[in-house]
């Protein structure tokens, strides 16, 4: 328990009690699907569809569907990945980050973020393999066993530390998850009336029981869990941001890169989860959950990571300049006046210009306008690895080589095609599983906050031994408020 | 009672007993055992091993039903060796002395004959691709009646009694023919057919020439001329025998620290030709200008005469300049020109005359026959077929229908013959419209002698036995006119008397070396027109029309790639060869100076019709082309084909009707008018930027006058502050370096021997199976070619601007060449580099560093991320993007990988790249591993010189030199100690890759005041 000011204004509004709490979020689960879902998950499956084709034709005609060519050998394939991988920061950075920062109010967005953490992450996963010549031998990039003895893999290419860290990262951010998900699937199980329901929630609470040890390890599994996830946080764009740095290609040659692609992730990563919680909250109407003081505070850390990509930026110009190397001067005076101009002003305004509204309480604090900010530098996040990418590799050492890369319907489709696997992913678990941490948010209730122990308010209450005994409103798997030392 | 199962119970021996009541024998251990009952345990297993093996492999499907065995195995064709022959390639443009790589019986790759005194071992880009020629699908495969199959006999009978019962004149149309024999063969043809005319006429015709020296074209050499004039004449390029006189031109343009001198190379031309590229001075004029040029350097040598203006006002001075070097160097010098305007060539001739060159660079005693046509004898036969006087004529591999400015006459006087014939290989333009076709065999299945120049022959034999039911067209003559003996027979007689040294001994050897001395062509009849007098040529040329100011000047020149007859036009690799200068593919273009297309605001890629009086238009797209004369416009021929074949078809549009044929000779320029049409048509070019953008470390270039100040000033490098003061990269490295304890394979490249001109190309696209993508996948910036020529113009502006003008505008204004821009040439391939960004960065180790110093690529182990194709600096990695051997997308371009009949012409030493799969240059690792087990073989070391890439082999001017860097004695060793700190650089060598190229800074012998763009305003 802890002790908050009476003065704070509480994290959940609308003098929510527990009951409420849990009422609130499962409500969501158990209920038929709105037509408002319905909907959206026909668009994210109409989209999902254009994916599927799109892929079909990579894989049975070639990567000759995309437009790359010999000069430009990567452009929206690992743009979208970058992409990606960002925009799965923000889930991490949330949950353990913040954690171990004691940052309260990630409870209400812990739950969603991290899932559009293994969303993206799974959509991210995807370019490695469809952008290689021959994915049906993708496996060659693990160190695995072979019969021909000397065949291993490359310890020096970047884009094997990226095999590992991306795996790790996504195994970590799963597992995290998943624990985080143990109680809630406990409580809906607790309620659930079909057979189907009972089943899979049965199943998948893992036979949770609400004990006090239970949730002691579960404390201390979601501490660990923290403590191994931080470090990824920014080895994971680290190392993506290295598969250009320790290229020998003017405007990927960058020392800056790591610090660099880490905030633009963060940046990138926030973003994307402002724009699903806002839809969030009004879909699910869990506005009191996810507050407009939680949309101000994403808005800060967006603007603080803004700015940082925005330092950086100016940083490379800088350095090109004091190298006083002919190519990297170059590449970047044409990255920002050349033929792909148009690409970088639409990096430097989405991303360094349209963030610094946020000094404005008016704008931090509206909904329309965070929204429309969070679209934007989302935008402005895939322009800016599309012109690092790009703009780079199309004008590098030799004159005679420079081409343009435009892409093909194809291209398009595989990018668009993933956002549909990302909403349908995003909306199935919308549906499915709880998009609030149900245990983790009543403990900062300003109820529980007033009322101290729970327990010991209410003694006809008895004690969450068997799951059987369920009283409506504090159900089994609430949080055992003994006297732990937070 | 006991019933004994056998003897051995009722004995009951111990030996018995001891095994009795075992339920299995004892297995002996021992191999050694001599016990015939008993099976060792090992020989079980072996045999049952065996007995599995041999079960499987009987349910394997045998891959036997195309196999032959050699049950005669012939004498010296060993399956998966490879055996060269000598032949030659002559199909009416250059002629090439060739040796024939045949592998397990069939042609895989043309090479230059060494022993040839007139090729030297070079061969063209259009010899490269020839072998593809072969393997034609769209060739006619049998004789034919009306496009109707039928057995040659019948054919033969039919033709007989026709030609028997015809009354006018039989004629044979040819383009030039250099074979002594074949000459013969229709000189009995014609003794049997009284009638008989042989009629030649070129293509891209020499008539004025020929005309102006009285019917022989004078033999050139251009290695003895310290300075050259041309008035036109690509000769590097497609004049007259281009390898020829690249191999003589190039001896006098090498420099060394011994030898610093070159020649002076001028050049007067409308469109940027591959000769104008490497000229030290090169001035652009109007074509209707050209003559007065010949007056003015005629006027200014012999003195007399009124200098005539010019629109170009760089172009008189230039003139007096070239006039006075050339008055220094008499008997030194050379004067060319490419105008086929008799008048031209007569002041051309009068001006070596007077310079005392005849007998030095040009020599009318030897004279070269590769041209014999004669324009007015052809357009007299044009006439005359339409007038009906012709009882039957015979098209030996000749399609005017196509390629002859009167196409629409002869086409209608075809109908009005009695007996047409083609020997044409296919049903062409001409073909199509003949009654009977009776195709000839392909060079490479044929035997055939050439005299390309007087007193040296050259011989071609059959590689391979006809692969349709073809029949020589020198052999169906000579059964038409009733002789039945085989053409080889008919030849190898004619050859007696003419090779020295007892008979046989000497034909073997001609056979063997495919070169011999000796003269067997009978003397060209004399020229319909003769000879003009200076006079008659001077007052002709100032009394021309000038054009009218509504029209548009335009010249018409050849390709280096498609010849202009039409005959390269179905092979794709051709048509993928990037031009020299636009390194455009895939057709012709409207190539304008920018200052028209500004003017008109065409851009690149606009469709222009293209309108001449009497013909109907043709529509093309614009190129913009530096260097092309102001107010002008250039078209190449040989385009816009029919009917070739499903790769040549349709490629490109023909404006051989927009020739003008005037006095009874072919004029490759005329007047027209533009019009811009709606339509957008994209051009396929290989390399879309064109300046080199003052990035002096990737290609170098200097002056001969400071070459000879002092050769160690020539070359820049790039230095690096290290704690010991200013140092070369290369000697600071966060890398350990690699030991070569055996080779260390390198090449050098010197940019002042290269001429751009593209063999070394296809030399590498036969060699290495290299796919053809076809113009989309160009335009999509997808070529496969593993060597390019990159092609970099000078721009008006410079580095030194950054100050007064800033950076970025002067950048803009870096990316525009000049209007008459000098060209840099720079063969890039994988540079092998010894530091290679790719080997670090392929996740899966497909791209490892050999221990002979070679960066390798493993298509196996390859999952194609191209991570190392976008960490090449030099960009030089290829990528499969699809399927080029199996995609129905590509069967047209690449057909030659669809078909059994084409796959016969893959290298099978190179492996073909599957889909997504990155490939690059090996350094020919195949020649390299043979000649290494060759030397094996013999235990020896391999000699220098015996193991060279494709690309140095194919060289006409020798610029690129392969060998083993570690040996000290070889001829790259040698250069690479003699250019250290003078001549030498590596590409790039700040960023330290250590590549194993090195390049040979070009040396430019322009006057001082020509040089840099500061000094000429």
């Amino acid at each position: 328990m802890q002790h908050v000011s009476a003065i704070r204004e509480p994290l959940v509004t609308g003098g929510k009690t527990l009951h409420d709490v849990t009422q609130d979020i499962c409500y969501q689960v158990e209920a038929k699907p709105n037509i408002r879902w319905i909907g959206a998950m026909s668009v994210a499956l109409f989209f999902l569809g254009i994916f599927f084709y799109s892929v079909y034709r990579t894989l049975w005609y070639g990567i000759g569907e995309w437009g790359l060519n010999k000069t430009v050998g990567w452009a929206w394939d690992i743009t979208n990945f970058v992409w990606w991988v960002g925009i799965g920061h923000a889930g991490t950075l949330i949950s353990a980050v913040l954690l171990l920062f004691r940052q309260k109010w990630r409870s209400s967005i812990n739950r969603a973020a991290e899932a559009m953490t293994i969303f993206a992450v799974i959509c991210a996963a995807m370019f490695p393999v469809l952008h290689m010549g021959r994915p049906w031998l993708a496996f060659y990039v693990f160190p695995l066993q072979n019969t021909l003895g000397s065949l291993w893999v490359n310890f020096n290419s970047p884009l094997l530390w990226d095999v590992f860290a991306i795996s790790t990262y996504f195994t970590v951010s799963l597992v995290f998850w998943y624990t985080g998900l143990v109680p809630d699937f406990a409580s809906i199980r607790d309620r659930a009336k079909g057979p189907i329901a009972k089943f899979s929630y049965s199943m998948l609470s893992m036979g949770w029981t609400g004990s006090a040890k239970a949730w002691s390890r579960y404390e201390t599994v979601s501490l660990i869990l923290a403590g191994v996830s931080t470090p990824l946080v920014l080895s994971v764009h680290t190392i993506v941001s290295m598969d250009f740095a320790t290229a020998v290609v003017p405007g990927w040659h960058t020392t800056i890169f790591p610090p660099y692609f880490v905030a633009g992730a963060i940046f990138s990563g926030f973003a994307m989860v402002l724009t699903l919680m806002l839809i969030t909250r009004v879909v699910f109407k869990l506005e009191d959950y996810i507050t407009l003081e939680h949309i101000a505070l994403m808005n800060k850390i967006m603007m603080v990571t803004g700015s940082i990509v925005g330092v950086a930026y100016i940083t490379e110009f800088f350095i090109a300049w004091y190298s006083q190397v002919e190519y990297e001067q170059y590449a970047f005076l044409n990255r920002a006046t050349g033929p792909y101009w148009w690409a970088y002003a639409m990096m430097m305004t989405c991303n360094v210009i349209t963030p610094q509204l946020v000094w404005f309480r008016r704008v931090r604090y509206s909904i329309g306008l965070t929204f429309i900010l969070s679209i934007v530098v989302n935008i402005g996040m895939w322009f800016e690895r599309f012109v690092i990418i790009v703009t780079s590799l199309h004008r590098d050492y030799l004159p005679s080589s420079w081409a343009m890369f435009s892409p093909t319907i194809i291209d398009i489709g595989v990018f668009v095609g993933t956002l549909g696997l990302f909403f349908t992913l995003f909306l199935l678990f919308a549906k499915f599983f709880p998009v609030i941490n149900m245990a983790e948010i009543k403990a900062i209730l300003k109820y529980t906050v007033d009322n101290g122990p729970t327990y010991s308010n209410n003694p006809g209450h008895h004690a969450p031994a068997t799951i059987t005994t369920v009283t409506p409103g504090v159900p089994a798997s609430a949080p055992v408020t003994y006297d732990k030392h937070d | 009672m006991k019933y004994w199962k056998g003897i051995e119970e009722l004995e009951s021996t111990p030996e018995f007993m001891s095994t009795a009541f075992a339920e299995f024998l004892p297995v002996k251990e021992s191999h050694e055992s001599k016990d015939a009952t008993s099976a060792p345990r090992r020989d079980f297993l072996k045999l049952m091993g065996f007995g599995v093996a041999a079960a499987t492999l009987a349910s394997c499907e045998a891959p036997v039903h195309k196999a032959i065995p050699y049950l005669n195995k012939p004498e010296e064709v060993d399956p998966t060796i490879s055996n060269f022959y000598a032949s030659t390639y002559f199909t009416g443009s250059d002629y090439n002395a060739v040796l024939v790589k045949a592998r397990d019986g069939r042609p895989i790759k043309l090479e230059g004959n060494p022993e040839s005194p007139i090729t030297r071992g070079g061969l063209s880009a259009r010899a490269q691709a020839a072998v593809l020629d072969l393997y034609d699908s769209a060739r006619l495969q049998h004789f034919a009646i009306k496009g109707q199959r039928t057995e040659t006999a019948e054919v033969d009978r039919q033709i007989r009694a026709k030609l028997a019962a015809t009354t006018g004149k039989i004629v044979i149309v040819s383009p030039t023919i250099i074979s002594p024999s074949t000459k013969k063969a229709i000189a009995v043809f014609a003794a049997r057919y009284g009638t008989t005319e042989h009629v030649m006429y070129d293509a891209h015709s020499a008539s004025g020439l020929l005309q102006a020296n009285n019917g022989v074209l004078p033999g050139y050499d251009f290695s003895r001329a310290n300075v050259i004039v041309s008035l036109g004449a690509d000769f590097l390029g497609t004049w007259l025998s281009p390898v020829e006189f690249a191999k003589q031109y190039v001896k006098n343009r090498k420099v060394s620290n011994d030898k610093r001198t070159m020649s002076r190379h001028f050049q007067f031309e409308a469109s940027m030709s591959l000769t104008g590229s490497n000229a030290d001075v090169r001035e652009a004029i109007k074509p209707s200008e050209m003559g007065a040029v010949a007056v003015a350097l005629y006027n200014a040598v012999v003195g007399g005469g009124n200098t005539p203006t010019f629109s170009n006002p760089r172009v008189a001075p230039q003139i007096a300049k070239a006039a006075a070097e050339l008055k220094a160097n008499r008997g030194a010098s050379l004067v060319v020109a490419g105008s086929n305007d008799p008048a031209v060539q007569a002041l051309v001739a009068a001006l070596n005359q007077s310079l005392g060159n005849v007998g030095t660079t040009l020599d009318l005693t030897t004279p070269s026959y590769v041209r014999q046509g004669d324009d007015a004898r052809m357009a007299a036969l044009v006439k005359d077929m339409n007038a009906g006087t012709i009882g039957a004529v015979i098209f030996y591999n000749a399609n005017p229908v196509y390629n002859h400015p009167l196409a629409a006459e002869v086409k209608s006087g075809i109908a009005k013959v009695p007996l047409t014939i083609s020997f044409n290989d296919r049903l062409d333009e001409t073909g199509s419209l003949c009654q009977y076709a009776t195709p000839d065999n392909h060079w490479l299945e044929s035997w055939n002698d050439f005299e390309p120049k007087r007193g040296f022959l050259s011989l071609s034999q059959p590689a391979i036995t006809p692969i349709f039911a073809t029949r020589q067209a020198q052999e169906s003559l000579l059964r038409w006119a009733g002789n039945n003996e085989t053409y080889y027979n008919f030849l190898r007689n004619n050859w007696r008397g003419v090779v020295s040294g007892p008979f046989d001994a000497a034909w073997d050897k001609a056979v063997h070396d495919g070169v011999a001395l000796g003269t067997a062509l009978p003397a060209a009849p004399a020229m319909l027109t003769p000879a003009m007098s200076v006079g008659d040529a001077v007052s002709r040329i100032s009394s021309a029309p000038k054009p009218a100011a509504n029209m548009v000047e335009v010249s018409f020149y050849e390709k280096v790639g498609i010849p202009t007859s039409g005959t390269g036009s179905n092979n794709p690799f051709l048509q993928e060869l990037p031009d020299p200068i636009s390194k455009a593919t895939w057709g012709n273009y409207l190539a304008v100076s920018r200052s028209m297309a500004v003017a008109n605001k065409w851009e690149q890629g606009d469709v222009i019709k293209i309108s001449a009086p009497n013909v109907a238009p043709i529509e093309l797209p614009v190129l913009v082309q530096p260097g092309q004369a102001a107010g002008t416009v250039s078209i190449a021929l040989g385009y816009g084909r029919t009917m070739s074949g499903k790769a040549g078809d349709g490629v490109g549009a023909n404006a051989a009707p927009l020739l003008m044929v005037a006095n009874g000779g072919v004029m490759y320029t005329t007047v027209v008018t533009l019009e811009k049409t709606s339509a957008k048509s994209p051009i396929a070019q290989t390399q879309t930027h064109h300046t080199i953008m003052d990035r002096h470390e990737v290609v170098q270039e200097n002056t001969l006058a400071k070459y000879k100040e002092n050769p160690r000033e020539v070359t820049e490098h790039e230095k690096v502050y290290t704690p010991d003061g200013m140092e070369k990269p290369n000697k600071v490295s966060l890398w350990q370096d690699y030991q070569y304890n055996n080779h260390h394979w390198g090449m050098a490249i010197d940019l002042n021997s290269c001429i751009g001109c593209g063999s070394c190309v296809l030399g590498c696209q036969t060699e290495n199976n290299i796919a053809v993508v076809g113009k989309q996948q160009v335009i999509n910036r997808r070529e496969m070619h593993w060597m390019r020529i990159d092609r970099y113009y000078s721009s008006d502006h410079h580095e030194n601007e950054f100050e007064t003008n800033g950076k970025i505008s002067t950048y803009a204004a870096m990316e525009d060449p000049s209007d008459n821009p000098q060209v840099i040439f720079q063969p890039m391939m994988c540079q092998q580099c010894n530091h290679a960004p790719c080997e670090t960065v392929c996740p899966v180790l497909a791209t490892t560093h050999s221990s002979e110093g070679l960066n390798q690529m493993t298509y196996n182990r390859c999952v194609g991320t191209r991570y190392c194709a976008n960490n090449c600096p030099y960009k030089v990695r290829r990528f499969n993007w699809f399927s080029y051997y199996s995609n129905e997308k590509f069967e047209t371009v690449n057909s030659h990988m669809f078909t059994d009949l084409g796959r016969m012409v893959l290298n099978p030493d190179v492996t073909v790249r599957a889909r997504g799969v990155m490939e690059k240059c090996s350094f020919c690792i195949q020649r390299i591993q043979l000649g290494k087990l060759e030397a094996k073989k013999q235990k020896r070391r391999p000699k220098d010189g015996e193991i060279v890439s494709a690309c140095a082999q194919s060289c006409p001017t020798d610029a690129i030199v392969f060998g083993d860097m570690r040996d000290p004695t070889t001829r790259l060793s040698q250069l690479l100690r003699r250019e250290d700190g003078e001549r030498a650089f590596h590409s790039l060598e700040s960023i330290n890759v250590q590549p194993n190229v090195t390049y040979l800074t070009k040396i430019r012998n322009s006057a001082s005041e020509m040089f840099g763009p500061e000094e000429e305003a």
